[in-house]
């Protein structure tokens, strides 16, 4: 067998342990901080937005004069109050904080109030006479195609003459789907609270991923310089990508109240203005073509995604990309052309979601994997490893970077026997001949998801460290913490350099005076590259503290050595904190910045060429569900996964990650249904309407294993491998079976269905294949 | 006469004098209190997030049970006692003087919080599954987690944590002081009627039929609140002012059920989770809708009465208890009426309901011998939804065909609504010969021509609603050929596996 990996052996006494998530002592008592929970200064005003019943069009009046004489109110603000620029767009300035002169969808702010109590401020909001001079809004992908309608120009990745190669193929297929699109709904709503200080300085707590970010967009829209601002966020409850870009809004407008007013002001979202107000996953229609032999090998494809990206670019740039990126998902292309369209709607802007659109694109190829599969009569697992990527040939993505990592044979081939799937395959036939009613299906599908931001410049990441006399260490970083266990993951790092044990490491909030300049927590990077920018901090203190011993107690460099809270040196132990005591007296410093750039990146966007991503994540998930072809509802009986995190740091966090990410990327295939009405208003805009999965969703038979690595082939943090995103994608196998359920009823027929699979959505497909059966019958 | 609410906060008492009728039991905890510890997700009943324990009496024994603080109105805490997260793990010298609860302490070891949002509901819904008194089965958790969402773990480790903690056996300090926490809410029992405001805006909770009837016949504009799962969200998301507020949880006489040979009478102030045991006896299908409504939290204070007065045109006791033939009373000032159930939904948000009159209580009769009974609700998710559409069939069979039925639907029309081509089609029908059954289906087109939205279209709705009536009828055949109710009972995909 290859050997892709380096063999580490590297005995650790905190990485990859199962230490528990930092907060979570104080998760189960209720005594965590967010931002709401945070005593709010005297006289802090509560904010609420304002907007208008309608999609699109220009704002003919806008009388507020009874929002500001309701009771509690303080100010009203509207664009004019903005001092600089009235943008919070992450980087292409076109997102108004507040609108101006035109709204672009339903739900866009217009005004906010600032109230002595929240529900003083919604209260008022809902009094504003807003007069709209109303255009038809485009609502769906197909609307704003129609009038040519973008955010962004396209982008296409070509190899080779697909089309012709697809014509000469010996088999072709043609089909369309639509993906859905995804709320996060985080439990945590938006909130931000902003505080002024001494010369138009300005604290804003945010709950965000993105705390430079929120800094930047302060200072722009007030004015002021980026050194006025600061932004600090202690953890979130749940963001997703959801708080990405979408904080910085609630966060300016917090900012611009407390600028007007000189007072604190607060801005929680309401739920359901939460979900109107925020963007969500990319939802796209799918059109592809492909060719292939009679044993199921791709020859050619040709793909295009038509994704809605809403009234804005947002972050569609890098989400739609990263579709292309994954289109493939782990499979060979020999010929592809693979195409985005970034529409342009009257809808709210879309946004990052966990996977950044690497979602919709491996739905697509596992679509077209079970598509082929059923057209040939095969089992869809051996259409899905005849494409694999090979590890001397077939190995090149559509994007021109080598697959140098590839573990899917070994993996899939491993979970093909853990989960017992041809046996199952057989079960199931027997199953389903016998069954009238409830039908079974089964899908074993892999994932391999590209770790890095596909945005070069956002390959960095730093760090504080600061050791303190007693040998208490504080450690910083420019990662944010949502849940998915950063903090900890870093902490054990630190921990593990100075040989002290975890409680003697404390991480305080995300704070843009503390570590400048960051890149957003997302694209799954923030162990890798905070862990290792916070082990560069770490490791530049020990290297001084080492020199100091060495000195002191007359011994070579390579006699000091740090474990278990204390240090050999040469024949003599000493306390670490006895160590660092002495440093100070010899006036050694022991604070440290440290700073990580990801090596091997060089892709170049217009190019189209170098290498976006410093390695694979790989994962395999096998599902069966049971469906019901009278009523279309759909159970998930049982779900199988092996999943590729190098190196774990931290096993129980990365259990969780994973667990928790399929579960996700399962509700977004499923149950999760975003529903538009023709004006583009959203009508699932709470809980009650737009269903996440609940506990008994989740399967009681749910095996998860982590793949028993050698390492990260690439020289990452202790050779892990990150796990924030890729486990949402192996929820793909869950509409594969329910594929494979209803396509048991007309055998040779290929199930038209989109996402989610809804009871609605599996119930007219069932009907259609069986009038189709009752057709071919005939 | 009482002028302040009076409840117990983890066992120490509280007294009130100044309760806004809109006050939230959340933002009193938050807000006035400042415990912060208990989460606003959704503000509408729903996530769970603010989920805290609320203990009472029942047949004078002390019961926890969790609801939604964000819906569940300040006043409504009479004579009850609120414990929250922040309570949970603070002086607690139960066993070994461990500092935190078991459920906390399973769910520390199991990595069951992750980003800690939703966590302190999760604990609260946990304790009062803890002191349940029966050892905790997958099912039971399920159930009891149905309302408290999660969206970062996957609740696999909550399910572990409960599975582990919640044994049936409490051994914790509230277990240990429940004798004085019952004899303090026996001494806050004190039959008295509260109102707390003036004439114009008020929160009353009177504590018999009679003050009750008094007050509303004077107050005909006050909003009767029995669990506040509905009117709760008039509150928190309509924004809207209610300044007279009769809550009707205190007239002992409303929380009564009775019943006999042939029928149950429910009080219109029962809870669903205390009226689920007694439905049970008519049918297993009855009680698995009432389970299936709402999450714990709300069926821990949503009442079928309210269910059926706020006539939603989703609720799904209306078609189950329509199909069953239940009569409902009504009663203002000193004159009650009896009606049957359907007659009371007029057209959507209209109901044969006077001014000043207030449900009190609903008959249903139990299935004579030759009735069969089957019920179906469809929802987008399976727990915790609303229904995209509510099937009960009542079909009284005799040689293997259907001499009688009655069947009503929720979801299919404005209001909850019989079927009455279908029922007159469906007599006469073979249970075995299951080729006529079409035909009893397609009557259903003539019955209802449902509206689309955002649960589901209106194709879906007739098409299920068909394929429900075929899945009663290939069930109801099969029982009777196999004479073993239970196995050919249900065939859907909850059960099959």
């Amino acid at each position: 067998m290859l050997h892709k990996s380096p063999v580490t052996n590297v005995s650790t006494a905190t990485v990859g342990k199962n230490n528990k998530h930092d907060s979570a002592e104080r998760h189960i008592k209720g005594t965590a901080l967010y931002i709401d929970d945070i005593r709010e200064p005297q006289g802090t005003l509560h904010l609420a937005p304002g907007y208008a019943q309608a999609s699109c069009g220009k704002i003919k009046s806008l009388d507020l004069s009874a929002v500001k004489s309701a009771p509690g109110v303080v100010a009203v603000l509207t664009a004019k109050d903005i001092p600089g620029v009235n943008d919070c767009s992450p980087a292409m300035g076109d997102d108004m904080i507040l609108a101006d002169g035109h709204i672009l969808f339903h739900g866009q702010v217009i005004f906010v109030v600032a109230a002595t109590s929240h529900l003083e401020a919604r209260k008022a909001a809902r009094l504003a006479k807003i007069e709209i001079e109303e255009t038809v809004p485009m609502v769906t992908v197909e609307d704003g195609l129609e009038k040519d309608a973008s955010v962004l120009p396209p982008y296409e990745f070509l190899r080779g003459s697909p089309d012709e190669v697809i014509k000469s193929s010996p088999n072709q297929i043609a089909d369309s789907f639509h993906i859905g699109g995804q709320e996060h709904f985080y439990l945590e709503g938006q909130i931000a609270m902003a505080i002024p200080g001494d010369d138009g300085e300005i604290l804003v707590h945010s709950s965000t991923q993105h705390p430079t970010e929120i800094q930047h967009t302060v200072a722009k829209m007030l004015g002021v310089q980026d050194a006025a601002v600061v932004c600090e966020c202690r953890r979130m409850g749940g963001a997703f990508g959801g708080k990405e870009s979408q904080a910085a809004q609630w966060a300016t407008l917090s900012a611009l109240a407390a600028h007007v007013t000189g007072r604190p002001a607060k801005m929680r979202l309401d739920r359901d203005d939460d979900m109107i107000m925020t963007g969500k996953r990319h939802d796209q229609a799918c059109h592809w073509q492909a060719g292939y032999d009679d044993q199921g090998k791709l020859t050619a494809v040709n793909v295009e995604f038509n994704s809605r990206c809403g009234c804005s670019a947002d972050l569609s740039l890098g989400v739609n990309d990263r579709t292309m990126f994954h289109a493939d998902n782990s499979y060979y292309y020999p010929q592809a052309r693979i195409l985005s369209r970034r529409v342009m709607t009257n809808t709210v802007s879309n946004t990052a979601f966990r996977g950044f659109g690497g979602p919709q694109g491996m739905v697509f190829s596992e679509r077209m994997m079970d598509t082929i599969a059923i057209k040939l009569g095969m089992d869809p697992l051996d259409v899905r490893k005849i494409n694999f990527y090979g590890d001397e040939d077939r190995n090149i993505t559509p994007f021109g970077m080598k697959v140098q990592d590839n573990i899917l044979d070994e993996l899939v081939s491993e979970l093909e026997n853990t989960s017992d799937y041809r046996n199952r395959r057989k079960e199931i036939n027997a199953f389903n001949k016998k069954s009238p009613f409830l039908k079974k299906g089964l899908a074993l599908n892999p994932v391999k998801f590209g770790i890095s931001f596909t945005l070069k410049h956002l390959n960095q990441a730093g760090a504080l460290v600061h050791v303190y006399t007693d040998g208490s260490v504080q450690v910083n970083h420019g990662g944010t913490e949502m849940g998915q266990g950063l903090y900890t993951k870093v902490a054990q790092v630190v921990a593990e350099e100075f040989g002290i044990d975890l409680e003697h490491v404390r991480i305080t909030a995300t704070k843009t005076d503390k570590v400048p300049n960051t890149a957003p927590t997302a694209a799954s990077s923030g162990s890798d590259m905070n862990g290792m920018a916070a082990k560069h901090a770490a490791e530049t203190i020990k290297d001084r503290l080492i020199e100091l011993a060495s000195k002191l107690y007359q011994v070579e460099k390579t006699a000091v050595r740090f474990a278990n809270n204390k240090v050999q040196v040469g024949d003599k132990e000493i306390a670490f904190a006895e160590l660092t005591q002495q440093a100070f007296l010899e006036r050694v410093s022991l604070s440290s910045t440290g700073y990580y750039a990801t090596p091997h990146i060089t892709w170049d966007r217009d190019t189209k060429d170098g290498r976006p991503f410093l390695y694979f994540a790989y994962g395999a998930c096998c599902a069966e569900v049971t469906i019901d072809t009278l009523t279309g509802e759909m159970k998930v009986n049982r779900i199988d996964i092996l999943h590729d995190v190098g190196k774990s740091l931290n096993p129980a966090i990365d259990i969780g990650q994973i667990e928790g990410g399929f579960v996700q990327g399962m509700g977004w295939l499923i149950t999760e249904e975003l529903v538009y009405d023709d004006q583009g208003r959203l009508r699932t805009h709470a809980p009650s309407t737009y269903k996440i999965p609940t506990a008994s969703d989740v399967p009681e038979d749910f095996r998860v294993s982590l793949w028993n690595s050698s390492g990260n082939r690439e020289d990452t943090i202790y050779r892990s491998k990150a796990v924030g995103e890729p486990p949402v994608m192996l929820a793909t196998a869950v509409f594969s079976a329910v594929t494979n359920a209803i396509a048991s009823i007309s055998p040779g027929q290929v199930p038209q269905i989109n996402t989610p699979a809804t009871p609605e959505n599996i119930l007219r497909s069932v009907q259609d294949m069986k009038k189709r059966d009752r057709k071919a019958g005939a | 006469m009482r002028q302040s609410v009076k409840f117990l906060r983890d066992g120490e008492l509280v007294e009130l004098d100044n309760v806004d009728p809109n006050e939230t039991l959340l933002d009193y905890l938050r807000l006035r209190e400042r415990s912060c510890g208990t989460k606003e997700g959704c503000g509408e009943g729903d996530c769970g997030a603010c989920s805290v324990a609320i203990g009472s009496l029942k047949d004078g024994k002390l019961e926890y049970q969790a609801v939604n603080s964000c819906i569940q109105l300040l006043g409504m805490m009479d004579g009850k006692e609120v414990i929250t997260v922040d309570d949970l793990s603070k002086n607690s010298q139960a066993k070994g003087s461990q500092e935190l609860h078991p459920v906390q302490d399973a769910m520390l070891r199991h990595h069951g919080s992750q980003c800690g949002f939703c966590t302190p509901g999760i604990v609260m819904s946990l304790f009062t599954l803890y002191h349940a008194e029966t050892k905790a089965d997958r099912n039971t958790i399920n159930d009891q987690l149905a309302g408290n969402l999660c969206r970062c773990t996957g609740y696999r480790p909550i399910i572990d944590a409960a599975l582990e903690s919640c044994t049936g056996k409490a051994e914790d300090r509230f277990s240990q002081d429940a004798q004085t926490r019952t004899s303090k809410l026996n001494d806050l029992d004190d039959k008295e009627d509260l109102f707390i405001g003036n004439e114009a805006k008020f929160f009353a909770a009177p504590a018999s039929t009679e003050a009750l009837a008094s007050l509303y016949e004077k107050h005909p504009d006050a909003v009767i609140v029995a669990g506040a799962t509905d009117v709760g969200l008039w509150i928190t998301k309509q924004l809207r002012d209610l300044p007279k507020v009769i809550h009707i949880g205190r007239v002992t006489e409303l929380q009564k059920i009775d019943h006999s040979n042939d029928e149950i009478i429910i009080g219109a102030g029962v809870t669903y989770a205390d009226a689920k045991e007694i439905l049970a006896t008519i049918d297993p299908d009855v009680a698995e809708i009432i389970r299936r409504i709402g999450s714990t939290q709300v069926r821990a204070s949503g009442t079928i009465g309210g269910n059926i007065a706020n006539g939603s045109p989703i609720g799904d006791s209306p078609p189950l208890l329509i199909a069953l033939n239940a009569k409902l009373s009504l009663q203002k000032g000193v004159h009650s009426r009896e009606m049957d159930l359907e007659d009371f939904f007029i057209d959507y948000g209209k109901q044969d309901r006077k001014a000043g009159e207030f449900v009190s209580k609903i008959r249903v009769p139990k299935l004579a011998k030759n009735e069969i009974f089957r019920s179906y609700k469809i929802s987008k998710r399976f727990d915790q939804d609303i229904s995209a559409l509510l099937a009960a069939f009542r079909l009284t069979i005799d040689n293997g065909k259907v001499t009688q039925a009655r069947i009503a639907y929720g979801g299919m029309a404005g209001i909850p609504k019989r079927a009455e081509h279908t029922e007159k089609v469906l007599v006469g029908i073979d249970l075995n010969a299951s080729q006529t059954w079409e035909k009893a289906a397609k009557a259903l087109e003539q019955d209802f021509t449902p509206l689309s939205d955002m649960r589901a279209s209106a194709g879906y709705r007739i098409e299920v609603a068909k394929g429900l009536l075929i899945k009663a009828l290939h069930e109801v055949s099969n029982e009777k050929a196999d004479q073993q109710g239970n196995q050919t009972r249900v065939i859907g995909v909850r059960e099959a596996v």
